[in-house]
């Protein structure tokens, strides 16, 4: 991988306000209304996301992250508050799922191909993207391939593909690499951040993993639990690249005791 | 599974054979008169000794039941993605179908005789309204089986009705539409027959009711045992159509499942159960 000169001071969100923003999360609260009454699943977020920023959403389970990302998504309704997206608006989205939802009646490339067909685009002049996309994700000679073919970690890298091959401008993945192994993790975070870092998206990433976070991010926003709202937005000052090495680093290590201390802290309150 | 598959043919032969063996071997030592249960080789010469009436007639039954079960499955599906389409043809198409089912449909075979007439239309009319129920109610089932994964997924894709419903939800819906095929594949020909023996002059139904009257019973077996072989030969046609349109299906991978447990043949059937007794 080339590495490009690539100055702090571009990464560093706090000084780069000359970005202009890619979304505007603006009071967005969700209330759901189910048999046994109402459940405040977020109660109000604000926050603006600068253009090429990667963004993580850090929080227990329950707390809202994937009600957050739908709403950005434009697949819920806000219940109060709204989400403005700039740039192609919902076209430039492209959304990476907890679980893969490869369709098994379509080969890998076909199920890459599949936004493309959609859009009512001609499938027949992506191909090349397609195979390409895939090459960078190793899947290489899996183009034919059925998904149950593939395990879970090039599963989930196909998915990826799919969601990158309209070229969106906007990446939303809910913990995408949940369900995988730490090594096949591990190695996605790189691939993930090699290919983010050099297409200048923007990306808003669902995780419950304390060092993915840290690891991926611009900013760690932290969400607390009942109802959702942001406890903590964190700067992770860490040149890019970055190597899986910097994990061993003492300033990734207070970023990650900060982290946990916000979380155990939101746990004993709702515990209190 | 796969073992299983490949001596599953030759044992069915052998199992054929055995039980001709059986029936020839029952009637020639209990001596059974023949007018009521002739033996193998006397049905087998009638058979051969007209040929070209036998096959006519075969032909007869047999396109009356193929183009029955071509229109099922056509206005079914239709019927089907209308009715998920929307909620109020769901309450009151659906809702009439439903009940519609639950009529005999056999009794209702006078009446087509009476609106079209003796020939084919009438038959086809029959097969159509005894398998119809089998393909929508599969293929309903089938269609609203699209997972909220993947109506998210087609959703962020910013996809159209019309995309939703040709790329995901009836691909989704092919496994359940074959097993509901497959059960009107049966029954399209239990509505031919049912149509010949209320009225015709021609067709495997037909000579089964003049043979009876005729007291010919080696004819009356002769019908039956072609009509089992049109049936077992439009199984094996539909198993076999299974297999070139949903090769992605968990029931037709070629390699070892991930569970323990054998996946089933085909998908379940809520119709498979309803329409036994039909
Ligand atoms: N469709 C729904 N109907 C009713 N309640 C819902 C619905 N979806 C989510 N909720 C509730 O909203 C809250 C937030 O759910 P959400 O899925 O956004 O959490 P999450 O942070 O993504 O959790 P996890 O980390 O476990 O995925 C939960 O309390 C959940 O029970
Ligand atoms: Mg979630």
């Amino acid at each position: 991988m080339a590495v490009p000169a690539v100055s702090d001071v571009d990464h560093n969100p706090s000084l780069s306000d000359d970005r202009p923003l890619a979304i505007e999360i603006d009071g967005v609260g969700k209330v759901y209304q189910s048999s046994d009454g109402a459940v405040t699943a977020l109660g109000s977020v604000n926050l603006d996301i600068r253009k090429g920023e990667f963004i993580s959403l850090l929080g227990p389970s329950g707390c809202g992250k994937t009600t957050l990302l739908r709403i950005v998504a434009g697949l819920e309704e806000a219940t109060t508050g709204h989400v403005h997206l700039h740039g192609r608006g919902l076209d430039g989205l492209g959304f990476v799922f907890q679980r893969d939802v490869l369709l098994n009646w379509l080969t890998i490339i076909d199920n890459v191909l599949l936004p493309i067909d959609f859009k009512n685009k001609k499938p027949k002049a992506y191909r090349d993207r397609a195979r390409q996309l895939l090459a960078t994700f190793g899947l290489e000679g899996f183009e034919n391939k059925r998904p149950w073919e593939l395990s879970g970690g090039m599963r989930q890298r196909a998915a990826i593909c799919r969601a990158l091959i309209d070229d969106p401008e906007l990446l939303l993945m809910d913990e995408p690499f949940g369900a995988l192994d730490a090594l096949t993790r591990d190695e996605l975070n790189v691939e993930l951040q090699s290919l983010w870092q050099h297409s200048n998206k923007t990306a808003l990433f669902v995780t419950h993993s304390i060092s993915e976070a840290v690891f991926l991010s611009d900013r760690v926003v932290v969400v607390s639990d009942k109802p959702g709202r942001i406890v903590e937005v964190l700067d992770i000052d860490f040149a890019r690249p970055r190597s899986l090495d910097i994990r061993e680093e003492a300033v990734f290590g207070r970023y990650s005791r900060h982290l946990r201390g916000l979380l155990e802290q939101t746990d004993a309150n709702h515990k209190g | 599974m796969r073992a299983s598959r490949k001596w599953r043919v030759p044992a069915e032969l052998w199992t054929l054979a055995a039980l001709l063996a059986l029936w020839q071997g029952a009637v020639s030592l209990l001596r059974v008169p023949e007018i009521l249960v002739p033996g193998v080789n006397v049905v087998f010469e009638e058979i051969v000794s007209h040929p070209d009436f036998y096959l006519a007639q075969s032909m007869h039954t047999l396109s009356n039941t193929v183009m029955a079960f071509v229109l099922s499955v056509v206005f079914g599906v239709g019927l089907a993605v209308a009715i998920v389409s929307s909620t109020f043809l769901e309450k009151t198409l659906y809702t009439v179908l439903i009940a519609l089912n639950n009529v005999p449909k056999v009794a209702l075979a006078p009446l087509f005789v009476i609106w079209l007439g003796t020939g084919n239309a009438s038959k086809i009319a029959m097969g159509v309204m005894i398998s119809i129920f089998a393909i929508v109610i599969d293929a309903v089932l089938g269609l609203r089986s699209l997972t909220p994964d993947m109506i998210d997924l087609g959703r962020s894709m910013r996809g159209s009705r019309f995309k939703m419903l040709f790329k995901l939800r009836l691909p989704n819906a092919l496994p359940s539409i074959i097993a509901g095929m497959k059960v009107a594949m049966s029954l399209s020909l239990v509505g031919a027959i049912v149509g010949e023996f209320v009225a015709a002059q021609n067709g495997l139904g037909y000579v089964i009711m003049s043979a009876q009257g005729a007291f010919q019973t080696d004819r009356v077996f002769a019908a039956i045992l072609l009509l089992a072989l049109i049936g077992t030969a439009l199984f094996y046609l539909m198993e076999w159509l299974e297999g070139v349109l949903i090769p992605w299906h968990e029931s037709r991978r070629g390699h070892a499942p991930k569970s323990t447990a054998a996946p089933p043949l085909a998908p379940v059937s809520p119709t498979a159960k309803i329409f036994d007794a039909a």
